[in-house]
This record gives structure tokens, sequence and C-alpha cells, in this order.
């Protein structure tokens, strides 16, 4: 690896030091092995190529330099090879086609939704993680526990992690343990991850989203089962209960939160999340969905405006503080069959309009 | 605003161009450029209605529990506002044959036929959004009525700015005649009006037809 | 902590613009402001001392000359460079003090503005200005033209990209900046998480400076297919012509694209529309999609006319034909039709299916095949060849090193699973330079050095080349090798602060490298300072270089009109066959037909510049206003027909004899 031998040289006395880890190349997880041996590969595969490029690039033009003693082999005819061009698209065709093959197996192998079951390493854990302002919510569906900036996992045993998000996109980033995966507000992403060894590692959002973007951060525990029984006891002992009014007071924005317990959680409040209906009166997207299937809500459904709307809510100014914006228009439909008739009648076309009805209607 | 400022700037024309006066072999004379450079950016506005097309496929059917087309829509009215805007590229071609043959004041007369042929199209195309704006179906109201209002708005933005330019070059039309330059932007502006009708006949296909069906 | 806040009333003067949006309390920005001031002033001084004004305006503002245009997009593009790597040293500075629990000196606020006006400036009006520079200058030359197409609208295309430029550096004095990343992705970038005016900036800039830019790509293509001199095929044309008209059709197959998905985004943000909500069925995702689809295709629209330099540069300085020029053309064309089927590569992580990633995987790894064979068949133009080791090539040297290390990386970043790991790491910000930096920026220096003999008449300075060179070189490695280090760390892109105290030192080679390339900047004006001054002794004819196409036959600086008389071509290499032949003017000029100077371009510019900034600020009457009179200056240049004259004969003659006695 070329391109690493400089700055391990300018800073390897730093580094000795620091103590730092190089997670994606020393991953404490099987996922982010198999990754860090496909980075491996494809650097090699494509050394093949790089390094006698990189030979000529600097080789010919100092053994061609223009005041050479021996001038003889000048040839200035020589502007085309069928040979070398034979080489040169077939060389490159040739690793690519070995790069396409590894990254074939690798990405069906790797693909972040498929669950670890094939290591036949224990029975895995559902976290269910939610991406707040700016702060990370892990619920433990099975277990009935919940944390905030704190995720603790069993060593050894696959982690099913579903993940969503409050307002903007995040991504849920463990380098230690394997890839990562957006997290999206109004629907819920998958990922696959497991811890080999007992240890603590860095978790952050690895996707910019606002003001406390930088702090976003938690420590990923993997505990031994018993270590993980015990935390889990602790959660219950000392946390408060997460229903659908605790959270939305949680989803608020807040900056550099301090790691938090919940001892019970809703029973569904993780599908409320995904579906932006935790707040009483809102539609849940997968009915909306549902609906829009069927063929929407009709001219009726113009009304319910409000029961649709989640962003606006949620607004905030600069510096992450909630903002108060106005409320979507409150439209109602206004079943005039006047109106209506005015689209259907074609003498009405371009008739008059329907005056004195317009100021009830709010468009922005 | 690309779309009009590219109206406005490529019928100009070439720039008098770069040829030797005289034609002594040596030097040579381009075809002027502006056929092809209109078209080019016929081809780059039809991206962004490619755009916008792909836009209303994939939300087009996100109602957010409000109306569908099927309660929006009235073919009869759509049918209609087609019509005009199929006329007024006919009328266009009669008022290109006229120009062609040289007859300043016919070509007019065509010409102002054709905007108002296209005048009517735009407003009974305000009129429908009046209508949905004033029930409550703005574009405010679901992703499915954004993207329709984008798409058809920016449709009538382009007649719109066609409307501008056939006045404007009526104008010119009148005060210098029929003479090179004019018949360059009058097969320009015709390049724009065949263009926009058959961006139309997409509009009205893909989002008045399919969905009602 | 966070508090609530309420959104200010409009002001039906005003808009939303209050004394609250002018940042007096920040010290940085207030200083900047001062030295912006002051510096200013001291040009308009100077510049009314000197009586040019009237100059600048008749010669420079309102030229149709492609060649000065040319030379203004070189002049914005250094500008913005040194804004942009102003936003560049703050960042370095801020994380190499920003460890474990020191906040360091840029709160997010400001820092997030910070990386997301570096992104936008350094892309759109710097990179942007100095391929489209260089397009401008080179591309009607190489191909015998007198000028481009369209004059008038290629000043026009100008003028619109220094209005959004302006508008960007407008938010720093009045207001604020985006803060969202420089491809703003919804739902941050939407009503509801950006409310304040930054936001607003960043569209009405790129998409006033987008028309610009998708205008002047039609006129480009339009350019190479219509004005070629007589007897020049498309198959004879040089390599960077080539790739100008490539580049050209992916402007004008890539931009519309941008223009509406950020008009979709300003409908969000300005009248409540849902296309990338949360709420209402909108699809954020489908942003990221348009946003890329126009995104990658961008680009290559910024290497591949660096690909063209380095191809006629390297062939210059070998003294021998571009080896393989066929392949040239072929690879690519490739590459552009590649670039649009690859943009999902940019978020394998959103979950698409293994399939899905795949494919886009395996196209991206295809684009290096086309990418390498370039790089190979620039290796054979200089094997068995006479290579003078001048300024440019010592750029290309770096360029062939520094870009072939940048596409491993960009090829691992194409495997999906790897991209797991190292996406929105600092490995992909290292990718990125290297392939920016080591190729489009070296690139460009490397085109600077080598035609400014042709724009000026004189070369530029040689020590004060390598110089910068050197410091450019050696700075790009010690800036972002550390990168990719921290990267294989896992450490995450646009942290303004990071607990992890191990990261510090490399953060602080970088920073290191961030000043060595600062000096590299540095020499690059002391180059141009003592070049202008020392002309007498740099000063050059036509061919400086001995060089093979067709733009070294004209006089330089060249005349007005390019060319005295059309050239019948033969064959590539016009030029050289030229000179093998001996070819000699005429010395019988007839009169040159030329497009006169108009101000429409600046004025309606003006006016959008008004515009974006009303628009901005809620502004309604001053935005009708401007609007208004954009479409009436534009319908008013439409009434003149008067718009072009007659170089006399003897006016052709006499430029051409002082032009042969230089």
């Amino acid at each position: 690896m070329i391109y690493l031998r400089k700055p391990l040289l300018a800073a390897g006395g730093a580094l000795a030091l620091s103590g730092c880890r190089y997670d994606v190349l020393s991953p404490q997880g099987w996922v982010g092995g198999q990754e860090r041996n496909l980075l491996i590969i494809s650097t090699l595969l494509m050394l093949i190529v790089i390094v006698p490029v990189l030979f000529m690039a600097v080789y010919f033009p100092l053994r061609y330099r223009a005041d050479r003693s021996d001038i003889s082999d000048y040839d200035p005819s020589f502007e085309h090879s069928n040979k070398l061009e034979a080489v040169v698209w077939g060389v490159p065709v040739l690793i690519v086609a070995a790069l396409g093959w590894y990254t074939y197996v690798y990405t069906h192998r790797l693909d972040p939704y498929r669950p670890l079951d094939h290591l036949e390493a224990g029975a895995p854990v559902e976290v269910q993680a939610v991406s707040l302002d700016w702060k990370w919510l892990f619920i433990y569906p099975e277990l009935g526990v919940a944390s905030v900036n704190e995720l603790a996992i069993p060593a050894g045993r696959p982690v099913n992690f579903s993940l969503t998000s409050s307002t903007v996109m995040n991504t849920l980033s463990i380098p230690a343990l394997g890839g990562m995966v957006y997290s999206m507000a109004g629907m819920e992403t998958k990922l696959h991850l497991i811890a080999d060894s007992e240890g603590t590692f860095q978790g952050r959002s690895a996707h910019y989203s606002g003001p406390g973007f930088s702090d976003m951060v938690f420590e990923t525990k993997a505990l031994s089962d018993d270590d993980f029984e015990t935390w889990v006891a602790g959660l219950r002992e000392t946390g408060t209960p997460l229903d659908r009014d605790s959270y939305l007071a949680l989803e608020k924005p807040s900056i550099d939160a301090p790691v938090s317990y919940f001892a019970s959680v809703e029973d569904g409040l993780f599908d409320r999340i995904v579906n932006l209906c935790v707040e009483a009166g809102k539609v849940c997207m997968k009915d909306m969905m549902m609906s829009d299937s069927m063929g929407g809500g009709g001219l009726e459904g113009i009304g319910d405006a409000a029961a649709y709307s989640h962003d606006r809510a949620r607004a905030i100014d600069g510096f992450g503080a909630p903002i108060t914006l106005p409320e979507p228009a409150a439209t109602s439909h206004h079943e005039s069959a006047r109106e209506e008739a005015l689209l259907t009648v074609p003498g009405l076309i371009c008739g008059p309009g329907v005056d004195g009805q317009e100021d009830s209607i709010h468009v922005n | 605003m690309t779309p009009r400022d590219a109206e406005l700037a490529l019928p100009d024309g070439p720039a008098p161009h770069a040829h030797a006066v005289g034609h002594d072999g040596a030097e040579h004379h381009h075809a002027s450029p502006t056929p092809i450079g209109f078209w080019i950016y016929l081809m780059s506005d039809c991206i962004i209605f490619g755009a916008l097309f792909a836009t209303y496929a994939v939300l087009g059917g996100s109602y957010a529990g409000g109306p569908a087309p099927k309660d929006l829509f009235e073919p009869g009215f759509v049918a209609i506002e087609t019509a005009l805007l199929l006329i007024s590229s006919v009328t266009f071609g009669v008022a290109m044959l006229q120009a062609e043959k040289g007859r300043r004041d016919t070509t007019l007369m065509w010409l102002a036929v054709t905007g108002l042929f296209g005048a009517g199209f735009i407003g009974m195309e305000l009129y429908e959004f009046r209508h949905l704006v004033h029930i409550g179906a703005g574009p405010d109201r679901s992703a499915f009525l954004s993207s329709f209002f984008a798409l058809v708005a920016t449709h009538g933005l382009h007649v719109t700015g066609g409307i501008i330019w056939l006045v404007t070059l009526m104008a010119q039309i009148r005060m210098h005649g029929l003479i090179e330059a004019n018949m360059r932007r009058l097969s320009t502006l015709s390049m724009f009006w065949h263009f926009l009708d058959l961006v139309w006949i997409g509009v009205f296909s893909f989002v008045y037809l399919v969905r009602l069906v | 902590m966070l508090t609530e806040t309420a959104q200010p009333s409009l002001s039906p003067i005003f808009g939303r613009l209050t004394l609250d949006w002018i940042p007096y309390h920040e010290p940085i920005l207030v200083g900047t402001f001062a030295g912006v001031v002051l510096g200013g002033l001291l040009v308009l001084a100077l510049m009314s001392y000197f009586r040019l004004w009237g100059p600048l305006w008749r010669n420079w503002v309102t030229t149709v000359d492609h060649k000065k245009i040319g030379i203004m997009y070189m002049i914005l593009g250094f500008v913005m460079m040194v804004r942009g790597f102003a936003d560049a040293l703050m960042m370095r500075l801020q994380q190499a003090m920003a460890a474990g629990g020191v906040e360091g000196y840029l709160p997010p606020h400001h820092y997030d503005q910070v990386f997301t006006a570096h992104g936008v400036i350094m892309i759109f009006f710097v990179a942007m200005a100095f391929v489209t520079g260089l397009m401008n200058y080179v591309m009607p030359l190489q191909i015998g033209a007198r000028d481009v197409a369209f004059p008038f609208l290629n000043n026009f295309s100008f003028w619109m990209t220094v209005a959004g430029a302006l508008l960007v550096n407008i938010s720093l004095f009045i207001g604020e900046f985006a803060r969202v990343g420089w491809l703003a992705f919804p739902p941050l970038s939407g009503a509801s998480y950006s409310t304040g005016p930054g936001m607003d900036y960043y569209l009405w800039a790129l998409q006033i400076a987008g028309v610009g830019t998708t205008l002047s790509g039609i006129n480009m293509i339009a350019t190479v297919l219509k004005m070629r001199a007589p007897g020049m095929k498309l198959m004879d044309m040089p390599i960077f012509a080539w790739t100008s008209l490539i580049t050209n059709v992916l402007i004008v197959a890539a931009f519309p694209v941008l223009t509406a998905t950020l008009a979709l985004l300003t409908l969000d943000r300005y009248l409540d529309f849902r296309f990338f909500t949360n709420d209402f069925g909108g699809n954020p995702m489908m942003y990221i999609n348009l946003i890329w689809v126009w995104g990658h295709p961008e680009v290559y629209i910024l290497i591949i006319p660096c690909f063209g330099v380095i191809s006629e540069i390297v062939a210059t300085f070998s003294g021998k034909p571009i080896f393989g020029y066929r392949t040239m053309v072929w690879a690519t064309a490739c590459i552009m039709v590649l670039s649009f089927v690859v943009w999902l590569h940019h978020f394998f992580t959103m979950g698409s299916g293994a399939s899905v990633n795949t494919f886009f995987g395996i196209t991206t790894m295809i684009i290096a095949v086309p990418t390498g064979v370039k790089i190979f068949n620039w290796l054979f133009t200089m094997y068995k060849g006479r290579v003078r080791l001048e300024v440019p090539m010592l750029w290309v040297i770096g360029f062939l090193v520094t870009f072939t290390i940048g596409g491993m990386s960009g090829v691992l970043l194409a495997v999906p699973p790897v991209d797991f790991q190292l996406h929105n790491t600092l490995f992909l910000i290292a990718h990125f330079h290297n392939v920016i930096i080591g190729g489009v920026v070296f690139a460009v220096y490397a085109a600077v050095t080598y035609w400014w003999p042709k724009a000026f008449g004189f070369r530029l300075d040689d020590t004060w080349g390598r110089r910068s060179f050197w410091f450019w070189f050696v700075g790009f490695y010690f800036a972002f090798m550390p990168l990719y280090a921290l990267g294989l760390m896992g450490v995450t892109r646009r942290m303004n602060a990071y607990p992890d105290a191990g990261w510090q030192p490399y953060f602080i080679v970088a920073a290191f490298g961030a000043v060595l390339i600062l000096l590299g900047i540095l020499s690059t004006f002391a180059g141009f300072y003592v070049s202008i001054r020392d002309r007498k002794r740099l000063a050059c004819g036509r061919d400086p270089w001995d060089a093979r196409t067709l733009e070294w036959a004209t006089q330089s600086p060249p005349a007005p009109y390019n060319f005295p008389e059309d050239i019948r071509i033969v064959g590539r290499e016009a030029f050289w066959h030229m000179k093998q032949t001996g070819f000699k003017w005429s010395g019988h000029y007839r009169p040159i037909h030329m497009p006169k100077n108009t101000a429409t371009g600046a004025l309606i510019s003006a006016a959008a510049l008004v515009f974006g900034f009303a628009m901005v600020w809620y502004i309604w009457w001053l935005a009708l206003l401007s609007f208004a009179a954009m479409l009436a200056l534009g319908i008013a240049h439409t009434f003149n027909y008067n718009r072009d004259y007659h170089i006399p004969s003897d006016e052709v003659t006499a430029t051409e004899l002082k032009g042969a006695a230089a």
C-alpha cells in the first residue's frame, strides 16, 4: 500500500504514542474483517497495473529526456501500435473482470440486509436504532429496554439493527465492526453486524445532519453474555419508562446529550417512529400508503392535511434551537356543487371565478 | 429562468461570423450555427422536462390521503385545452408558409392567431390551477400535486415565454419585414413552438390520460 | 441549552433582512470584511488614478471576444480559489485544534458554513471556471475559428457565472451561507431544517451560475460542430478540442438535471411544495438520486478537459504526436457514456439491494479501463520521445503520478462492501481531492503555464513556476495522505470537533500540508507578478514551445480576429504540418467581419444578481423589478440588428506586419 507509506512515516511516532486504531484495517468483527479482506484484495489487484504506471510515469520522462547523450532511439513516428493498444485495453479489462467477480461475490455476501445466521454464532439480538437531533436512541425490543447514546451488545452474537430517523438523514457507523447504513425518516433500513470479542468501540453518525452532528457519538460496548445481562438489568433498575410522550420529549433537539436509560418501552413505539405517527392525530405512513394505493382520500381528504404533517413542527434555526413556523395552511375542501360544475360544463369554462369564497383559502 | 434566458439569447443568432467578406476560394462561409445551437438548447430543455416527468412518475401516486387525478381532472376540459395548443401549432405552420412566400401581413395575421390560441391555452391552464388551489388541492397538499403543478406549470411558463417572444418578433417583422435575420428567428421560434406542443402531448398522455384510465 | 425562537415577520421593504443578519459580532468576518473593503477601495482608487474604467468597460466587460472571456474565467477561477482555499485553511486549523474535548475556534454554526462554501466554491466557481476558461480560450483557436458560435451568449454566460460567485460572497457579509454540505441533501436542506437565508443563497447562486454553464455548453458544442476551419474533419481535431466537445455534451446533458433538481428544492422551500419532505408523500431519496445524476457527470465535466490539456502538453514536450489518437477519442467517448450509469455509487449505503450495488460498482470500475488507457497513451507518447522537462511538463508528471493514485482509491470506493466502511470517511475526502487536485488543479496549472505565452506574448517565470509546482506537489501529499490514514481509522468527514485525541497528529500534518499548498499558491502569484514585471526578458514569438496544434499559428497574443485569413487544414496536428511545409500567410488580406461588443450580457447578469439577492431575502418588490429588468434588457437586445462591423484590410495587414516583426 504505497499511498500509506508517507503518512505512516510522517506520523509513525505519533501513532505509537497515541495508540489509535486503524479500525478499518484491524476490525473486531466478522463483517469488518471480510470488508478489510476485500479492501486488500482489491488494492493488490490494482497494484498490478498501478505500480508499472507509476514507474513509467517517472522513468520515461527521465529516460527519454531531450538532452540525453544518445538520441538515436528518438522515434517520432511511434504514435500507434496495435500490440500495445491490445495490452493497454486488455490488462485493465482483465483486472476489472477479476475485481468485478470479487465485487459480485462479496457484495452479495456482505449485503447489510443479510442476517448473519450463517455464522452460527448464537441467537441474534434485535436493536432498533433511531437517529434523533442529535443523539442515538437504541431500543431493545426483545428485552423491553432502551438507551440513549450508549449501545451494548453481547460479544460473539449477531446484532440485527433496524434503523430510522426522526427528522434528517444520518448514518449508523461503528467502524470497528463493519460498514454503515443510512437512517432516514419515514422508512426503515437494516444493518447486520457482529463483534467477535469483548471490547469498547466508537460509534457515531457518519452523515452530516446539522449543528449537533459532531457530538452524535456513542460507545459501543461488546460485553460477555453475563455482563450484557447485568447491563440490561441496570437499565431496568435505573431507567425511566419510554412511552409516546416521553419519546416526543426526548426527540426535541439537543446537542451532546448525556447517556440515559429507559426501563421499559411502549409496545409498537419503533413502528410508530418509522411511520411518523408517534404524535396523536397523525396518520401513519403505512396507512397513508395503503390508502394512496387504493386511490387516495378523494376530495374529502383535502381537509385532513394536518394529520399528514411532520416536518414543520420540528423546524430548527441555524443553531439547532426549535423554531415556530406556521403549520401547513389549514385548507379545507369546499364542496360547492357550483364550483365543481365549472369544470364540467363547457359553457362555463371561461366564466367568472368563484369570488367571495377566496378569503377562506390560504395558500402559501 | 433558464429557458427564458435562452429564449432571449439564442434567437439573436449567431453573431456575425467570422468569415472574411468576399469569396475568393480560400475564404469559407459558415452556415448559420443558430439552428443547431437552438436544437441543442431544446435537447437540454427536454432533459429538464425529463427530470420533471421522472419526478411525476415517482411521486404521482403519493396523494397523502388527499385527492387523486380521478377526483381532480376533467377530460373534456383538458381535451379542449390540448386542442387549442395543437391548433396553434397548425396556425404557426401556416404563418411559416406565408413567411416563406414573403407575405408580411398575412404572416403577422397568422402569428397573431397563433398567439391567441396560445393565450387561450394559458388562460385555461391558469383557470385549472386556480380552481385546484381554491378547493385546497394546491401543490402543498401532497407530493402528487407538487409534481403535477411543477410539470404542468413549467410547460405553461415555456408557452408564456413563447408568447412574449412571438409578440416581440411580430413587432420586429412589422419594423424590418421578413429579412433574413427575422426569418431565422421565425424558424427558431417555430421549432420552439412545435417542441412545446410535443411536450404537451407527453403531459396530456402521461398526466391526464393515463391516470384517468 | 437550545431555546425556542420565533420566525421574525417580514418587512415590506427589506423582506426578512434585518440588522441582526449583519455578522458584526464575528471577529473573523469583520476582519475579512475590513480587508475586502480596504483592498477594494485601493483597487478602485488605482483604477481611477490610471483612468482604467473606460478601457475596462470597453475592452473587457462588454467584450464578446472568446479569448478575453477565457482570460476573465481564469481570473475568476484564481480569485475564487483564494476564497475557497481560505475556507480550507480554516477547516484544517480547526481540526488540528479540536481534539479530545477541545472545541477549537469555529463553532458548528460557522464551521458548517465553511465546509459547505468550500465545496460549492471549489467545484462551481474554481474548477468549473478554470475548465470553461481554458475551453473558451484554446478550443476556438485550435479549430481555426474566429470566435465561438454565439459570441454574445458567451459574454452573457460568463457574467451569469460571476453573478453566482458574487452571490456566494455576499452571503459572507450579509446573512449566512448554507450549512448542508456541498450537495445540500434534503430533508436537512428543506424548509424546516434549514430555515435561514443561507440555503437560499446556495440555491440562487447555483441556479444563476448554472444558466451560464448550460448556455456556454450549448455554445461550445455549436462552435465545434459549425465553426471548424475548412478541411478540418472531426477526427483531425486536436485532442483538447475533442475533450471540449465531449465535456460540453456532458454539460448540456447533465446541467438541466441540476437546474430541475434545484428548482424543485426551491419550490419546496418557497411555496411549500412536497418533493423532498419527509411528510405528505415527499421523497428525499429522489433528490439524492437526481443530484448525483448530475453530480457524477459533473466530475467528468471537470476532468475530461484536463485529459485534453495533458494530451496536448505531453505531445508537445515529447516532440511526438499523441500516441493512439483514435483510442484517446474513443476512450473519452466511453467515459462520457459511462459517467451517466454510475451515480448510485455515491450512496451504496442507502440500502439498495446487493444486485443494484453490484451493478453500479462494476460500471464504475469499467470507467477505470478507458481512463487507464488514456494514462498508458500519455506514457507511450513520452516513450522514444525527446522529453523537455519544462514547467508544464512537471505538472503533467505530477498529474500522472497523483491522478493514478487517486484513481486507485476511487476504484476501491467503487467496491460496495469497501465503500460501506469508507463511505463518508476522510478516505473519501482524500480520494476526491486526490483526483481533483492531482487531476484538475495540476492540469490547469500545466495549461496556464503552457498557454500563457500565447495569451500574453511572454512566458511565465521558470523559477517561480518550479517553486509553485514543488510546493503544491509535496503539500498535496502532506495534506491528504494523513486523511487516507484517518479514513482507514474510520474517521468521519464534516466533524468540527472529535473526541479521540489520537487523531490529532494526523490533522496537524494535514494542516502543515495545507500551509505548503498556501506557499504554492503564493508562488503562483509571485510568478505572475515577476513575469509581468520582466515581460521584456520573457517575451516570445508565436511558437515558444515548438508545438503542434493550430493555436500556435496565431500571433502571441492573437489578434482579435485570430487568423487573418482562412487556412485549409490538412490532417491532424495542423500547425506541425504547416511548419513542415513552410507555410506563409499570403500578406493580402480581405476585410474581416466581426461581432460588436455589447453591454447586454453584463447588465442582465447584474439584474440576475439583484434578483437572486432579493429572492434570498424575500424582498418581493425588488425581485419583481429585477426580473422585469432582465426580461426588458433581453428583449431590447433583440431589437438591435446592428451587431457587426468589418476590420478593414489595411488594418489587418498592419496588425499582421506588426505581429511578424515582434
